[in-house]
């Protein structure tokens, strides 16, 4: 057996804890008092970062394990994606807790009005029924279902895209760069997808 | 009452100041400010029912791009920026053009206290006292001529100092203008302090404009040039981004941003978000310039 692949089958473990660093670095940094002048404002935004940084990643993982035929790295994908979850919804709790204190009125004026609200909370919604179904049990239960099913994440990580870039002030650089990177992913699965048929 | 610039203040300037800050203050924000009451409540400053947002948050909580676009890496990277000597040119349509060092304008100005609300169209918000001087005094200074209808601001640019020059996104220098008469208001100062100091680089040391009742990136800073124009100049986030931003930006709920609700605002410092409030609640003081526009179009 290659030894890389025995030897990421024993440390890919170490992807929870490195998935759990931005949320312990936000802890340090509120301990620290040190979450700028508007903290809540912050944390909203390194946890949304944080939650497309780990849904990008999930959708590297297949294209590079088919590359590299690492299997070890297959089970990736499910917690990659788990933790990206983890970290939209804490991202939502948080703009619906401590940004808007369940401010109804102020928050469906934002929904109405603000377009990049709407597709983030549809991202998030879409996302819940794949966190739901991600283990094994589900994942046999549904069968070819359970396959269509978690297409949906092909969907959900352009929206975090998009949801991002219609934040951004005119410098588009960065929302670009997760837009071609995502659309590499896709383009890569798509790929394997015709070039077999 | 207190005064806060360094500079010494006749009691009779005093009194004057008293007086066109009361004429002026409609709301009481302003009127309060100047009442002996200048309460210190767990440290901090109060200005009648507002609470001056402390000084570490005003200085290291900026949007400067020439710097950065991290709001907190401004105030480390303009550490080192040159804020002297310096000078203001005011040129144009002027019958008396002139170039004031900012010594000058201090002495010839007199800078006073003024608090007030600062409102980010990023929907943040916080209260600072300013020194600062009106604009106008400045502008009788230059006398500006029958046809002189704008005011087009400069702010440096000295990619030496400043490392968010590289940013090619943006058409630098940084522009801002105002219509002559709302330069004219008595709101809309020139500031050289905060808090009774000095202003800092990232606060737009030496000297900036302050138009309370507009949104916080129509306060220019940094000011090398205030040249008076016929026709309206077009600032750099009208260029940068015109369906977003226009010449006016006046703060406004009802006026949506494509990307910030203009409907609340977080006050640094508080956790309950505020409802936002017409011109940030200068409305009886500056909405009469705009009679008779549609403010939804003139964003």
């Amino acid at each position: 057996m290659n030894p890389v692949n025995l030897w990421l089958g024993r440390l890919r473990w170490l992807a929870h804890p490195l998935a759990l660093a931005p949320l312990a670095w936000l802890l340090w940094l509120w301990f620290a008092d040190d979450l700028t002048a508007n903290p809540i404002q912050f944390i909203t935004h390194k946890t949304g970062k944080t939650a497309l940084n780990l849904l990008a990643l999930s959708l590297a993982v297949t294209p590079l394990r088919r590359a590299t035929h690492l299997t070890a790295l297959a089970p990736l994908r499910k917690w990659l994606g788990l933790w990206g979850f983890f970290y939209a919804s804490l991202h939502l709790g948080i703009y619906l807790v401590l940004d808007y204190f369940f401010d109804w009125q102020l928050l469906w004026l934002e929904l109405r009005e603000k377009r990049y609200v709407l597709v983030g909370f549809t991202a998030w919604l879409l996302l819940v029924p794949l966190a739901v179904t991600s283990f094994k049990r589900s994942q046999k239960r549904l069968g070819q279902s359970w396959k269509k099913l978690h297409r949906l994440v092909y969907l959900v990580t352009p929206l975090a895209v998009i949801h991002f870039t219609w934040q951004v002030k005119s410098d588009y650089r960065e929302p670009l760069v997760y837009g071609a990177a995502v659309a590499a992913l896709l383009a890569a699965r798509l790929y394997t997808r015709y070039s077999k048929t | 009452m207190k005064t806060t610039h360094p500079d010494a203040v006749t009691p009779q300037k005093l009194y004057q100041n008293r007086r066109s800050f009361l004429k002026t203050a409609g709301n009481g924000l302003l009127a309060a400010a100047l009442t002996p009451a200048l309460l210190l409540k767990a440290g901090r400053r109060m200005a009648g029912e507002e609470t001056l947002t402390p000084y570490e948050d005003i200085t290291h909580y900026n949007n400067y791009y020439e710097f950065s676009t991290d709001k907190v890496r401004v105030a480390k990277l303009a550490r080192n920026f040159t804020t002297a000597p310096w000078e203001v040119s005011v040129t144009g349509l002027v019958d008396k053009p002139a170039t004031f060092s900012v010594a000058d304008l201090v002495e010839k100005f007199r800078p006073e206290e003024r608090i007030y609300r600062l409102r980010c169209v990023e929907a943040w918000s916080m209260v600072i006292p300013w020194a600062g001087f009106p604009l106008s005094r400045l502008l009788q200074e230059v006398a500006p001529t029958s046809e002189a209808r704008y005011l087009k601001f400069v702010t440096v640019h000295r990619p030496s100092e400043m490392p968010g020059l590289s940013n090619k996104w943006y058409d630098w220098p940084y522009v801002e203008g105002l219509r002559l008469d709302e330069a004219m208001n008595d709101l809309a100062i020139l500031a050289t302090g905060i808090y009774a100091k000095d202003l800092l680089p990232q606060n737009g040391a030496p000297v900036r404009l302050v138009v309370p009742w507009k949104y916080g990136f129509k306060s220019i800073k940094s000011i090398v040039s205030i040249e008076l124009v016929k026709r309206q100049p077009t600032s750099l986030w009208m260029a940068a981004a015109p369906r977003e931003y226009g010449f006016y930006a006046n703060v406004n709920p009802d006026v949506s941003h494509p990307r910030w609700s203009q409907a609340s605002e977080r006050r640094i410092g508080e956790f309950r978000r505020r409802r936002t409030v017409p011109f940030n609640g200068y409305g009886d003081q500056v909405a009469s310039l705009y009679e008779g526009m549609d403010l939804r179009a003139n964003f």
